[in-house]
């Protein structure tokens, strides 16, 4: 709402008591509301205030920091995720550089979040790793913000931020017999890292068998659009906790005994198989958005059905539907907290074994509106975007 | 001239083409599923698993907490129907109460007036945003578990009472004397039907607008409370819970896990409905209310007849895939230790190892469920269509 | 005449009794045409009459169900190779232009040549700044089509079907969704292609066009070519009632 682009009408100064009357006191019933509003604020916020400023015990949280954010990743390599931060705050930077204002403006709010965290009570060394972060942005908002007329680095930017979770997988996952990136099993990932891995493999993955899926069930071919429907509609009919725990159950009784999946793994899985029957039903939309048209047109001009899909078809309907997209993320990061029923240690999961330690006992409420109050941030930022995507693009309202 | 060619070769036929593609895609498909099976079953060979159904007669051996009475003698497959009906249970009175929250939260948030307004977004806003098995795990550990001991429960009126053990309320129950309060129902049944009737004729007659469903239902509370009066005691009476030496006896009671459950799952979805809510308003009320006030109704008019129906089929497809979420959310029952379906089963597979089973059990559960909402959700929608031509 | 002659001793498109079903709804009922090599032919009658569908069906964007039709001694069949070289000879061009709107004005003329001809890039993009030369519009390469206007598009449209170097070049009433003002700058163009020697079936009501670039007009009606005749005969004597009929609300305008 406060972001609309129209010039306000010329303001008329409005005195406080105007404005009271106006937005509170309008009418005799907006009184009453208003009355009954404050007396609710009254009684819920009261004792809540009273508890954050006299009661609370916060010091589970800056105790366990770094349970929270990476788990029980070996503390000898978590500079490894700090590089990764790098790289993304760096592609982030880039992006808000070449990109027009959402990005840039996205680029900003990260890098003043960051800005932030470094007046909190962290330790120097800690700090240290946050300004270069700060620096990684900033970095990566000038060099982009010096390239933006060169329209051909957009496209390796895009091309990089797509082969991101890879190589952040490989960072954080290191490579047999590699001294520097010792390998790291995914049993020892754990906290906010973990949310975010399993959120960003889920996504990368599903988008693909996604994209497969919508463009099934909308073949000519019978056979394969009733088989696509049927795996669509499947899973968009169960809950993903199932899903999770299925695969975290049954995924090794469906491979051969010398294949070793774990847990993490596992629960990737059921979120790729799960989303992607979500991101075809977006596609979907923007497959029907592409006119026919369009393709009698590729087919005149003597291209093939597959090349049709992919230079014509498909860049038109991906475009319509990011912002959709965006929303499965922003979803899928929130349900990656169900994790739990594959005893994970994401953030959520940390949460409950910290809360599980004696030493801990009684700290539910703080412990667990922190852990909300972060997925809170990301989310909230993320949709906040997505939405003014969505305007930016165009796209009109569902 | 070149001569027609007859003979088309079969690799090159369009039309062999499109079905050597299917069938190639399925025999790739029982491929893929085949080597899953024969590995599933090399699998379950070693180890020395075998899968059946007839392990739903053996006899459970767990206690569940609530919902209809269930002894640890009963067989598995009984204690999955208790957790079918404690799902079921959560679902109704969920969907119901996220209806109301929603549309009290979605119709605020367009208020004028600017503290209300801003309560209901910062309530949509931070419900929204932040995963439900958090804020069911909130509301369990860090809410009803925090509750004072049931000896101190906090009394809300009503009597609600609200404790470590849960939620204690006054129910209605039938006296003596309903049976003979219930003549007067079914006569005011008849009345109001008569009543209606006999109204919408005339107004068809006379042809002027009308409201016969409010003459009729005029006419039904009239007798019910005609005759309640009439009777020498009233024909329901609330049955208030009283506190015993360990807990509460007699009213509603719903333990800590359920209450838990229900307010998570209703204020999640609440928020998600008030947006919806809030969006077919919107959507509908731009251009139709100039175009009714041009007609010259007036605003309860406007909002009764153009808005609120408009608004309605603009709504309830979306509400419709809300509900299918709740139902699907309250898996997360296992989270807060409520029985529901899925972790009944999960208490049957540690119990028994039959983990191939219950899985197929759990999601035919709630395949089922989607499968009656999209199948209401496509009739409405066919019935829209057919309403708007 | 001599040459119209010639002409037809050397048919590029053969139409026997061609029928379609658009379920129960029988749309062509038996159309019969030959086009030679190099001829114009104008296609005009009321809307609904089939003209669209017979020419989607020359190139398979359609399938015909009865009758058979043969391009450049190619039967129209269902063999993929056949519809494949059918469409390779054949260019179309589309009423609403249907230009790719993701992609610049050059990608959209060079994309097929390359993928779908394998041309070599450079030489692809050497032939797409020629044509576009040629329809007039060199300077807007690098530009969406959405920047573009119609008759500008249209052009773009007429450029990317000829990039694929087709023997045979299709209309669907090409200027009917443009602004009076652009109709000439893509009848210009289209009559320069006639003058090379391209052989065209072009749907269109512009009676103006038709008269000065037609070898031949076709009057379609009810599924069928009513009557194909040499334009002076086709404006002055034509031999059916309902051909009158049309002409006379045509060129009341
Ligand atoms: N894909 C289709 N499905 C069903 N009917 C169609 C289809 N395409 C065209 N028609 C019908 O076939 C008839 C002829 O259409 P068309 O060839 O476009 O006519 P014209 O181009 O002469 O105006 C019209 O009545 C039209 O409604
Ligand atoms: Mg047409």
């Amino acid at each position: 709402m406060q972001n609309r682009e129209i010039l306000p009408p010329p303001m008329l100064r409005i005195g406080p008591l105007r404005w009271l009357k106006d937005n509170l006191f309008s009418t005799r019933y907006n009184a009453l509301l208003t009355f009954l509003a404050v007396v609710f604020l009254y009684l819920t916020l009261h004792p809540t205030l009273e508890w954050v400023l006299w009661h609370a015990r916060w010091d589970a949280i800056p105790a366990n920091l770094k349970l929270f954010l990476v788990g029980i990743y070996p503390m000898k390599d978590v500079w490894r995720v700090w590089v990764c931060v790098y790289w993304i705050l760096l592609l982030l930077g880039l992006s808000g550089g070449l990109w027009g204002r959402l990005a840039r403006e996205a680029a900003l709010i990260v890098g003043s979040g960051a800005i932030l965290l470094l007046l909190l009570p962290f330790s120097w060394m800690e700090r240290l790793w946050i300004l270069g972060a700060v620096l990684g942005l900033f970095g990566g908002l000038s060099i982009g913000w010096l390239l933006r007329e060169r329209k051909s680095w957009r496209k390796d930017v895009i091309i990089l931020w797509a082969l991101s979770p890879l190589i952040v997988v490989l960072f954080l996952g290191g490579l047999p017999n590699n001294p520097l990136l010792s390998p790291v099993g995914t049993n020892q990932w754990g906290g906010l890292m973990l949310t975010f891995m399993l959120a960003i493999v889920g996504i990368a993955s599903s988008f693909p068998l996604g994209v497969l899926l919508a463009l099934g069930r909308q073949s000519s071919l019978p056979v394969i659009r009733w088989i696509s429907i049927l795996y669509i509609e499947v899973v968009r009919g169960v809950p993903l906790i199932t899903v999770i725990f299925m695969t975290s159950i049954m995924l090794p009784l469906f491979l051969p005994a010398q294949v070793r999946v774990d847990q993490a793994l596992r629960a990737m899985v059921a979120f790729a198989l799960f989303t992607s029957a979500y991101i075809a039903e977006n596609v979907r939309g923007g497959l029907q958005a592409v006119p026919r048209g369009q393709i009698e047109a590729a087919k005149a001009v003597g291209l093939s059905g597959m090349l049709t899909t992919f230079f014509i078809v498909l860049p038109q309907a991906l475009r319509v539907v990011i912002p959709a997209n965006v929303g499965q993320f922003i979803s899928l990061f929130k349900d990656t907290a169900l994790v739990f029923v594959a005893s994970l240690l994401d953030l959520f999961g940390m949460a409950k074994s910290i809360l599980a330690n004696p030493d801990w006992l009684g700290r539910d409420r703080e412990v667990l509106l922190f852990i909300a109050f972060v997925y809170w941030l990301f989310t909230y930022f993320l949709s906040r975007m997505s939405r003014r995507l969505e305007k930016a693009l165009g796209v009109g309202e569902r | 001239m070149p001569a027609p060619q007859t003979v088309i070769p079969l690799w090159r036929d369009v039309r062999v083409l499109r079905i050597l593609a299917q069938v190639i895609f399925v025999i790739t498909l029982v491929l893929v599923a085949n080597w899953f099976y024969t590995n599933l079953s090399r699998n379950l060979g070693r180890t020395g698993i075998h899968v059946g159904f007839d392990f739903l007669h053996l006899t459970a051996g767990f206690r569940i907490s609530e919902g209809i009475s269930f002894e640890s003698t009963d067989s598995y497959g009984y204690a999955f129907w208790v957790g079918i009906v404690n799902t079921l249970r959560v679902i109704g009175i969920g969907i119901l109460l996220a209806t109301i929250l929603g549309l009290v939260a979605g119709v605020a948030r367009l208020s004028t007036n600017w503290l209300v307004c801003k309560m209901a977004s910062v309530y949509i806003e931070t419900i929204r945003n932040t995963p439900l098995v958090v804020q069911l795990f909130f509301w369990y550990t860090a809410t009803f578990l925090k509750l004072p001991n049931v000896h101190d429960s906090l009394e809300l009126p009503g009597p609600i009472y609200l404790s470590q053990r849960g939620l204690a309320l006054p129910v209605p129950h039938l006296t003596e004397h309903f049976s003979s309060w219930s003549y007067f129902l079914v006569a005011g049944l008849v009345l109001a039907c008569a009543v209606y009737v006999g109204r919408r004729r005339y107004l068809q007659r006379v042809q002027r607008p009308g409201f016969p469903s409010a003459w009729a239902l005029i006419t039904f509370l009239g007798t019910s409370a005609l005759g309640w009066f009439l009777l020498p005691r009233s024909p329901i009476a609330w049955e208030v819970p009283v506190l015993s030496r360990f807990n509460f006896e007699g009213g509603l009671q719903f333990t800590p896990e359920f209450a838990a459950l229900l307010t998570g799952l209703v204020v999640y979805t609440g928020a998600f409905i008030a947006e919806i809510v809030r969006g077919g308003i919107l959507a509908v009320s731009k251009g139709q209310k100039e175009a009714a006030r041009a007609l010259a109704l007036n605003n309860l008019q406007v909002l009764r007849l153009v808005i609120f129906p408009q608004a309605l089929r603009v709504i309830i497809p979306p509400i419709t895939s809300q509900y299918l979420n709740l139902a699907k959310n309250s898996s997360l029952a296992v989270a807060v230790g409520y029985p529901d379906l899925f972790s009944v089963a999960n208490t049957i597979i540690n119990q028994s190892g039959r983990a191939i089973e219950m899985i197929l059990f759990i999601m035919g559960s709630y395949l089922i469920m989607s499968l009656i909402t999209s199948a209401f959700s496509n009739w409405y929608n066919r019935r829209i269509r057919l309403v708007e031509h | 005449m001599d040459c119209v002659e010639t002409r037809m001793s050397d048919p590029i498109i053969v139409a026997e009794d061609v029928h379609k079903w658009f379920g129960n709804f029988h749309v062509l009922r038996g159309v019969h045409l030959t086009v030679s090599r190099g001829e114009v032919l104008v296609i005009c009658g009321p809307s609904g009459s089939g003209k669209s569908t017979f020419i989607r069906i020359i190139n398979r964007l359609e399938e015909h169900q009865r009758g058979r039709i043969a391009v450049d001694g190619i039967e129209l069949t269902n063999d993929l190779r056949n519809i494949e070289a059918i469409r390779r000879e054949i260019g179309m061009v589309f009423q609403q232009f249907n230009l790719f709107p993701h992609l610049t004005v050059f990608e959209n003329i060079t994309l097929a040549p390359i993928w779908a001809r394998k041309v070599k890039r450079s030489d692809a993009e050497k032939q797409a700044l020629e044509l576009l030369e040629r329809v007039g519009i060199p300077e807007q390469a690098q530009k969406y089509p959405g920047q573009l206007s119609g008759g500008q598009q249209q052009r773009v449209a007429i450029a990317r079907a000829l990039a694929m170097q087709p023997k045979i070049m299709l209309f669907d009433e090409p200027t009917s969704a443009l602004d009076p003002e652009m109709i000439k700058e893509v009848l210009d163009v289209m009559g320069e292609l006639a003058a090379s020697g391209m052989t065209m079936i072009v749907i269109t009501h512009e009676m103006g066009f038709a008269r000065e670039v037609a070898d031949r007009i076709a009057f379609f009606d009810e599924g069928r070519i009513v009557e194909a005749a040499a334009p002076v005969d086709f404006f002055t004597a034509p031999e059916h009632e309902r051909t009158k009929l049309f002409l006379s609300q045509i060129l009341h305008h």
